[in-house]
């Protein structure tokens, strides 16, 4: 426990909240879109996107669950590797610090091939998982991305609540202990509230983060906007339209990860604890 | 060939069947674009987090844009509208001085789109270690006489290092990564490379574990130097103050 009175978090979270820092565009900066807008819309193509957009609307939907249910899953996954890896035995620290070095060492793209590609032809040459109740699902691309986004999710933000949870003062939760708190106790209601504080400007960053790994999906079949847009290029031989519009919709996504965050913690950071 | 196994991979086909050359060489290919990839991010990043902070309102607003963008959209997004982008106008330029299409080299066009995605982010990070230089030593360095560029050269960037080396060794474990990506566009490096491997043996766990273990001891290695470095960086400064 001697840990404990470590008082900075590490150099990634500072990392991240610098990355976030909301975009300042002034009347240059907003000249200048309005401009290449007025280009995209003049000479660009966009009549494909009547015939398309139930199929990008579609794959938007695909994104965002895709997005919302890997970080929801990553988080509380991260919360267990934080402590895990701050707080827990020997035997739970170290496969919780091995995961994390392990996710964070390799590419997204790499873990995702390996789970679809790898753990799929393992499952399929096995008859009793063919035959299982499961197989309808297994033998489908989405469970692979889901679990290769949660795992990246929970290994960076496992990292930075690691961080987190050794951030709090030692005093607080002596002071919980000699209220006669129990040890679940001061964690739920000592410990995890104050380390998710603490944590939370870095959900922003990684939250964004995990939305721009989303379109990695694609590459094992899995239907989102990108790979609608991808589509859409081969079947119009159009280059930039198909990019550009899922820029701009990725551009707004981010933006609203942003603000939403930020109303979050204005509510729930009145008192900030120090 | 495939008696050497270990948890069920095998090992064979990596020792003596040329899979194990072909998986180095692409990491090698790997490691020399992210390396390129970094340096032309160090210089844009650089550039544009000194423009971000001096540049006049127009500069500014553009680069605002340019940052913006980058760290919003995927990069395998960007990779391909930089790569087509580029192509198209490399074209154009060989194209009105009469040489026609140009046919552009992977690593080099790797270098370009990963180097554009590094920049922005290494803009960042460097326009939040030059604030975080003290304005007396800027000050002093004024009142000594010292020009614009000079103070840059001289005080601003050697003293903003400690602060930019963490995010800067982020950067590269990075751009290390993204590599990767470019298996997306068929370039010959280390996940392309593996993809092959494994797609003509069938054997994915062994290929695709061979190749997590090269990221990884990569990884691992930069770490270590990385943390080196930083140590050298910050020699002299008070311990635990992050700039």
């Amino acid at each position: 426990m001697s840990q404990l009175a470590k008082p900075v978090i590490d150099a990634d979270v500072t990392e991240v909240q610098a990355q976030v820092r909301p975009p300042a565009l002034g009347r240059w900066g907003w000249l200048v879109l309005a401009a290449f807008a007025v280009y995209a819309a003049a000479s660009m193509r966009w009549d494909w996107l009547a015939s398309y957009y139930p199929k990008l609307l579609w794959g938007l939907w695909t994104t965002l669950w895709l997005l919302v249910v890997t970080t929801a899953l990553g988080l509380v996954l991260a919360i267990g590797l934080g402590i895990a890896q701050a707080a827990g035995p020997r035997w739970l620290a170290l496969p919780a610090r091995v995961f994390c070095t392990v996710i964070r060492g390799t590419p997204l793209l790499l873990q995702l091939w390996l789970l679809y590609y790898g753990l799929g032809a393992l499952f399929a040459a096995n008859p009793e998982i063919r035959q299982s109740a499961l197989w309808p699902v297994l033998r489908q691309a989405w469970p692979y991305a889901v679990l290769a986004l949660t795992m990246s999710y929970a290994a960076y933000e496992g990292e930075v609540m690691r961080g987190a949870f050794l951030g709090i003062a030692k005093g607080q939760l002596e002071a919980a202990q000699s209220f006669g708190m129990t040890r679940w106790h001061i964690f739920r209601r000592i410990w995890l509230p104050q380390a998710f504080r603490r944590a939370l400007p870095t959900l922003v960053g990684e939250t964004i983060l995990q939305l721009k790994a989303t379109p990695l999906v694609a590459t094992i079949t899995v239907m989102d906007i990108y790979s609608v847009a991808a589509q859409v290029r081969q079947a119009t031989y159009l280059t930039y339209e198909p990019l550009i519009l899922i820029s701009v919709v990725y551009v707004l996504i981010a933006l609203l990860i942003q603000r939403a965050f930020a109303a979050f913690t204005k509510t729930h950071q009145t008192r900030s604890p120090r | 060939m495939s008696s050497l196994s270990i948890l069920g991979l095998d090992l064979g086909l990596l020792l003596h069947d040329g899979w194990g050359e072909a998986l180095l060489t692409g990491l090698y290919r790997s490691l020399s674009i992210a390396f390129g990839a970094f340096a032309l991010g160090l210089v844009i990043g650089t550039l544009a987090g000194i423009g971000k902070l001096h540049g006049n309102a127009l500069l500014r607003q553009l680069l605002e844009l340019y940052t913006t963008v980058v760290r919003s959209v995927p990069e395998l997004v960007l990779i391909l509208i930089v790569y087509f982008a580029g192509s198209d106008l490399l074209n154009a330029v060989s194209g009105s001085l009469g040489y026609g299409q140009v046919e552009i080299n992977g690593a080099a066009a790797g270098i370009l789109v990963l180097g554009v995605v590094q920049g922005a982010y290494a803009t960042e990070v460097i326009r939040g270690a030059i604030l975080s230089v003290p304005v007396g030593q800027i000050e002093a360095a004024q009142s000594f006489g010292m020009t614009g560029p000079a103070i840059m050269r001289r005080i601003t960037l050697p003293a903003m290092l400690p602060a930019a080396l963490p995010g800067l060794s982020n950067l590269w474990l990075i751009a290390m990564k993204d590599t990767a990506l470019l298996a997306v566009l068929g370039f010959g490096e280390l996940t392309q490379v593996t993809r092959q491997a494994a797609g003509t043996t069938k054997e994915y766990f062994t290929f695709f574990m061979a190749a997590g273990c090269l990221y990884l001891i990569a990884s691992l290695i930069s770490n270590a130097l990385s943390h080196r470095l930083e140590a050298w960086a910050r020699r002299g400064l008070p311990k635990d103050v992050r700039a």
